[in-house]
């Protein structure tokens, strides 16, 4: 059995192992093998050399991280926790982002930060975000979250392999979910998103930690004889539009679940997307369910605040019952 | 702001040369020759540019008025395999370094971003606008070239206003602990935009580099010399592995932060006399020709010279821009454009199309 962890950290371990120009840094990420334990064993493994300890500077952790880029290192960047990485926002959005672009093409940005992310951890304030919705626009930048540990595994090795920057994000209360998995690559041009689940009477889309809540309503709503296609977006940007946009057609009807608040989060672009490009065959008005437009709020009302299977059933329900008089 | 008693200077106000006993200037005549020269075209061609934005063929411009012997003795130090990482204002650097000047100001006509100049070839990275923000990235090459162990240095040049940023701070601690080998070369011009020193600095700067553990030295930022033998050192240093030094070159921005700003309304007009006379040039005019190291047919031979460099950076400013292709705008975002990017640029050339037909 593979958990999340072991799953990334062979990642790591297996892409320093095949290029030599791949190095880790972060806060804790040496003895410690970092607060999650992802990069355990790998300063025994590869050196102090290649898995860099460094202070609490997140904001260096990335502008070295570019410095290190151009001077053809692949740089590997741990955020301990999700909302740490705000301080290095500016050099994520001023320069990290924006290299290839402005070199017009000569200088190239192959950096992943690593960033684990969502709540329902019970934890202290400021480790519980979900601050994709920052991230995603951004032009340059790429944007990963997986959803299991195999999936992990191939999209972390893919992540370090593009020369694009990748923000990864880390969907921290599964770390220590298991799976029965073979570790592998993924296909060159593989999609960025798959149907974790076939249906056919509505479109229940999640990423990262809301997969598993996605899959749980389905069997909900199977036993009922509902038949709903899960989609799992692990890639936010770029943006699989032609599986999102060929799922909803087929359905009819769209329900985007994330733990990030409603308001300006991700979920309004995927609606606008499947507002625009299939409107004809919308049977319902596709629907948004994420956490309170708040602060994260102290650990006693995080099930409150974030969308459970309770507030997705009611999405799917209220969906399913449209336009319908009884 | 004045000079440290600790500062070093080679060359002083009235052209005395005097040598440093940790500081040996170790260049030919020729050489002191060529950063004279330097000075003069760097001098001649900046005033060019304040004359070309205010005729409106440069959209803005940043003058180095006054900074010249900071930028081209510090410039002079560096060495093939090094690397510069500017801020915005280092036309002087760009210039010493052999770049064509028209190429440095491809920016300022709003043709492109960061800079028109080949990274690679003349060893200095492109401009990095936001303030300070540029260090990490010089601590990071710099860690990346002490790992192939290329024995070669990194200048970061900082003004005065970046001492403000988390990121140069958080830089000057990463050299040391990394031994990354850098130069923080700081252009203590004594303003940010129209913040002085004195108000953002209870210390002179180059002190600031105790406390993160490298050395630190103020020199004289008039002085084209001292500048120059700071800089070679602290880049020896560097190369030889031994690490990362905090310069802080004491200067004055004679004129405005940009040709947007108006320095009459923060500074007054008898501190910008005071240092007009401190002027680099003149008193490395003064020491070259006192030596006897050029004759004034030599000095009047590169007045001419100048003059030839700053009509040709007028012919390239005022040309007409080489034709924008306005698809461009969707090149060199990503590798491969994802799905949306690819969409929106289809649905603008079929709008352009559509829109052409139509008028």
């Amino acid at each position: 059995m593979t958990t999340f962890v072991t799953a990334l950290n062979a990642a790591l371990s297996d892409s320093m192992k095949a290029d030599p120009r791949v190095l880790l840094m972060g806060e804790d990420v040496g003895d410690l093998g970092g607060v999650f334990r992802v990069t355990d064993g790998l300063i025994a493994q590869f050196g102090e050399d290649r898995v860099l300890n460094t202070p609490i500077s997140e904001s260096t952790l990335v502008g070295a991280a570019v410095g290190l880029a151009m001077g053809g290192y692949r740089p590997v960047v741990e955020m301990q926790f999700d909302s740490f990485v705000y301080p290095a926002f500016a050099q994520i959005t001023w320069h990290l982002s924006r290299f290839r672009y402005r070199s017009r093409g000569q200088q190239t940005m192959p950096v992943v930060i690593r960033v684990p992310y969502g709540g329902n951890i019970g934890a202290a304030e400021h480790h519980s975000d979900s601050p994709e919705a920052y991230f995603i626009p951004t032009p340059g930048l790429k944007v990963f979250t997986p959803s299991t540990p195999s999936q992990g595994y191939a999209l972390l090795r893919e992540a370090i392999e593009d020369d694009d920057p990748v923000i990864f994000f880390e969907p921290k209360h599964d770390y220590w979910v298991k799976e029965e998995c073979e570790l592998a690559q993924r296909e060159p041009d593989a999609p960025g998103a798959r149907i974790a689940g076939q249906g056919s009477d509505l479109t229940l889309v999640g990423y990262g930690p809301t997969v598993k809540l996605c899959l749980a309503v389905r069997e909900y709503f199977a036993q009922e004889g509902v038949s709903i296609e899960v989609l799992d977006l692990f890639k936010l940007n770029p943006l699989e539009i032609n599986m999102l946009v060929g799922s909803v057609t087929r359905t009819g009807r769209m329900v985007v679940v994330h733990e990030a608040p409603v308001f300006g989060g991700f979920g309004g672009e995927l609606v606008a997307r499947v507002a625009g490009d299939c409107f004809a065959a919308l049977k319902a008005p596709p629907l948004r369910v994420g956490a309170m437009s708040t602060p994260y709020p102290a650990a006693a009302l995080e099930h409150e605040y974030l969308p459970g299977m309770d507030r997705i059933v009611d999405a799917v329900d209220t969906s399913l019952r449209y336009g319908v008089t009884t | 702001m004045e000079l440290d008693p600790s500062a070093v200077q080679l060359l002083s106000e009235d052209g005395t040369f005097t040598e440093h006993p940790d500081y040996p200037l170790g260049l030919s005549d020729a050489d002191i020759i060529g950063l004279y020269r330097r000075l003069i075209l760097v001098r001649r061609a900046d005033v060019e540019a304040i004359n070309l934005q205010r005729q409106g063929y440069l959209k803005l411009w940043g003058p180095v008025f006054g900074q010249e012997a900071a930028q081209v003795g510090s410039a002079a130090a560096l060495q093939p395999g090094d690397r510069a990482f500017p801020q915005g204002r280092q036309f002087g650097v760009g210039l010493t370094v052999g770049i064509d000047p028209a190429e440095m100001l491809s920016v300022w006509r709003g043709e492109i971003q960061g800079g028109g100049w080949s990274v690679e070839a003349s060893g200095i990275a492109l401009y990095t606008f936001p303030i300070g923000s540029q260090a990490p990235h010089a601590v990071g090459y710099g860690m990346a070239l002490r790992r192939d162990q290329k024995n070669a240095a990194v200048i970061a040049y900082l003004g005065d206003g970046a001492f403000g940023t988390g990121d140069v701070h958080e830089s000057l601690l990463w050299s040391a602990l990394y031994k990354s080998p850098v130069v923080f070369f700081c252009e203590n011009n004594q303003y940010a935009l129209s913040n002085p020193v004195e108000r953002s600095a209870p210390l002179p700067l180059y002190r600031r580099s105790e406390g993160f553990g490298l050395p630190g030295v103020q020199v004289d930022g008039n002085d084209v010399l001292g500048c120059y033998a700071v800089t070679a050192r602290a880049a020896r240093r560097a190369r030889a592995g031994e690490g990362p030094t905090l310069v802080e070159a004491l200067t004055y921005r004679i004129g405005p932060h940009t040709t947007s700003d108006d320095p009459d309304r923060y500074r007054k007009a008898d501190e910008v006399a005071t240092w007009r006379l401190r002027d680099p040039i003149i008193r490395m005019r003064d020491f070259v020709l006192g030596a006897g190291l050029v004759t004034r047919s030599d000095l009047d031979a590169i007045d001419q010279e100048a003059e030839v460099c700053a009509t040709a950076v007028r012919a390239a400013c005022v040309a007409d821009p080489p034709p924008v292709q306005p698809e461009q705008i969707f090149d060199h975002v990503y590798g491969t454009r994802p799905q949306h990017l690819e969409a929106e640029r289809r649905a603008w050339l079929a709008f352009n199309e559509e829109t052409q037909a139509t008028s």
